[in-house]
């Protein structure tokens, strides 16, 4: 039976996936599970992840959540090329490094200014411009870190190779970017970064990555955005109440 | 050269660490980097770890942050018995699952359970609203149940029926509220059931020598003015 992968490209750990397994031509179904439709709520779904998240993966009985645990079930079997997750102990090291620190920094973080400009206003709630502003420096200072300590004068971001860290990471710093902030911008280091990691994936399969979340904002201007299902309301507020 | 982990053991992730070292025989130095005392912030330090964070890993040259991969790390290095961190495919992606989800999820319940219950008004002198901690409880409360309904369920161990690193990352998360007083067990016998078996699975010495200072935590010595302005900014981004 193929693998199945249960995805959401608007989702940033979704695209690192779905990325990853086309890079690595990795056969799989592919079902995309519309977060703003409220799809994962549905009874079929929450059977097979009470957690009512996206990414999922499901390997005949065998079902996997949260990304980072699903990209090295993939590398491992799979049997990918040795840079994505090395063999190496302290090559290794350096990955589930930047994974736990990404966990506290990026996570969470990047993915404000999305609710903030798109998905709040689509239930009609608007986050206060003080917490986006707290964002927004919340993301300066976390990329700060990121070129200091990890990217330094390294290729990327765990070593002189493309890893699991870099899809993760590339993911995150997008997301804002299709929501019109420029994070790149006066960030000649982290650019030069992110045009190795896109042309070591190729540009067909970034575009194709990231096709929905790049044209949001264009759909969130002509409101041709699927209006949210009232019992996505309630844990959409949730999300939004936990934004500092 | 020996290991050398620098660690508080106020710090949740320092108690998985230590316990982890200690019941595999790993030899280590031990750093203690009082967090109270504003240790971590010293430039000494931060030559061991630029983010000034604990734990922290020294092995010769190689310095290391972030406790999941300094698990992984020792787990690998001395080639500890197999139930740690399973070889077999499926098992070993239980742990990474349950290791990924705590991180954002009951580590930061637990964090601030402890932070708004004890840590703000008896370490830092803050008065912490009352609707704060209710929300902050009632966040733990859910990802208890999701420990319980998600990731133990019937099974005598998180992954199966061996303690494994989720186990471990497990208790010394919880012992951050039970620390702050808060009653995590009660009224969940299954999730009491489990404490037991993974306390006697750890020992029960090393496991009480492990939490020795977060049970004192409500006992924090108050911060004196400089020290609280010293520690606050970080203290707010670590529990946002």
């Amino acid at each position: 039976m193929v693998l199945e992968l249960y995805l959401d490209l608007l989702s940033q750990p979704c695209r690192a996936i779905y990325i990853f397994a086309k890079k690595n031509g990795i056969p799989f179904q592919m079902h995309t599970v519309e977060i703003i439709k409220g799809q994962h709520l549905s009874k079929q779904f929450s059977e097979m992840n009470c957690l009512r998240t996206v990414p999922v993966l499901k390997d005949g009985n065998f079902v996997l959540t949260e990304s980072s645990a699903i990209l090295i079930y993939l590398s491992s079997k799979y049997q990918v090329a040795d840079h994505w997750y090395p063999a190496d102990l302290q090559a290794r090291a350096r990955v589930h490094e930047y994974l736990g620190w990404h966990a506290d920094r990026i996570r969470g973080t990047f993915g404000v200014l999305l609710w903030a400009k798109v998905l709040g206003p689509l239930i009609g709630t608007q986050i206060p411009e003080e917490k986006v502003d707290r964002n927004r420096r919340s993301m300066d200072n976390s990329l700060c870190r990121l070129e200091e300590k990890f990217l330094g004068d390294r290729a990327f971001l765990a070593g002189q190779q493309v890893t699991l860290a870099d899809l993760m990471c590339l993911e995150e710093l997008i997301q804002p970017v299709a929501i019109g902030y420029n994070l790149f911008e006066g960030r000649p280091q982290l650019t030069a970064w992110r045009e190795r990691v896109e042309a070591f994936l190729g540009t067909d399969l970034c575009e194709q990555a990231h096709g929905a979340i790049m044209s949001i904002l264009e759909q969130a201007a002509k409101k041709t955005i699927p209006e949210p299902p009232p019992e996505a309301h309630h844990i959409m507020l949730l999300r939004i109440a936990r934004i500092p | 050269m020996v290991l050398e982990l620098y660690l508080d053991l106020l710090s949740q992730p320092c108690r998985a660490i230590y316990i982890f070292a200690k019941k595999n025989g790993i030899p280590f130095q031990m750093h203690t980097v009082e967090l109270r005392k504003g240790e971590h912030l010293s430039d000494a330090f931060a030559q061991v770890n630029p983010m000034k964070k604990v734990p922290a890993m020294k092995d010769n040259d190689f310095t290391l942050s972030e406790s999941v991969a300094i698990l992984l790390y020792l787990t690998h290095k001395y080639k500890v018995p197999d139930h740690w961190y399973p070889q077999e495919l499926q098992a070993r992606a239980r742990v990474d699952e349950y290791l990924a989800w705590q991180h954002t999820a009951l580590r930061r319940s637990c964090l601030r359970a402890l932070w708004h219950k004890v840590m703000f008004p008896v370490f830092l002198g803050e008065q912490v609203p009352s609707e704060t901690l209710a929300a902050t409880l009632a966040e733990l409360d859910v990802n208890l149940q999701v420990l319980e309904d998600k990731f133990l369920q019937d099974k005598a161990f998180l992954i199966g029926s061996h303690i494994s690193l989720a186990d471990l990352v497990a208790i010394t998360e919880l012992m951050h509220p039970v620390g702050g007083g808060c009653p995590v067990f009660e009224g969940r016998p299954k999730l009491a059931a489990w404490y037991h078996r993974v306390e006697a699975a750890v020992g029960k010495d090393l496991f009480r020598e492990a939490h020795e200072v977060i049970l004192k935590a409500k006992d924090s010595p108050p911060a004196n003015l400089i020290m609280k302005q010293k520690l606050m900014p970080r203290v707010l981004a670590m529990i946002q």
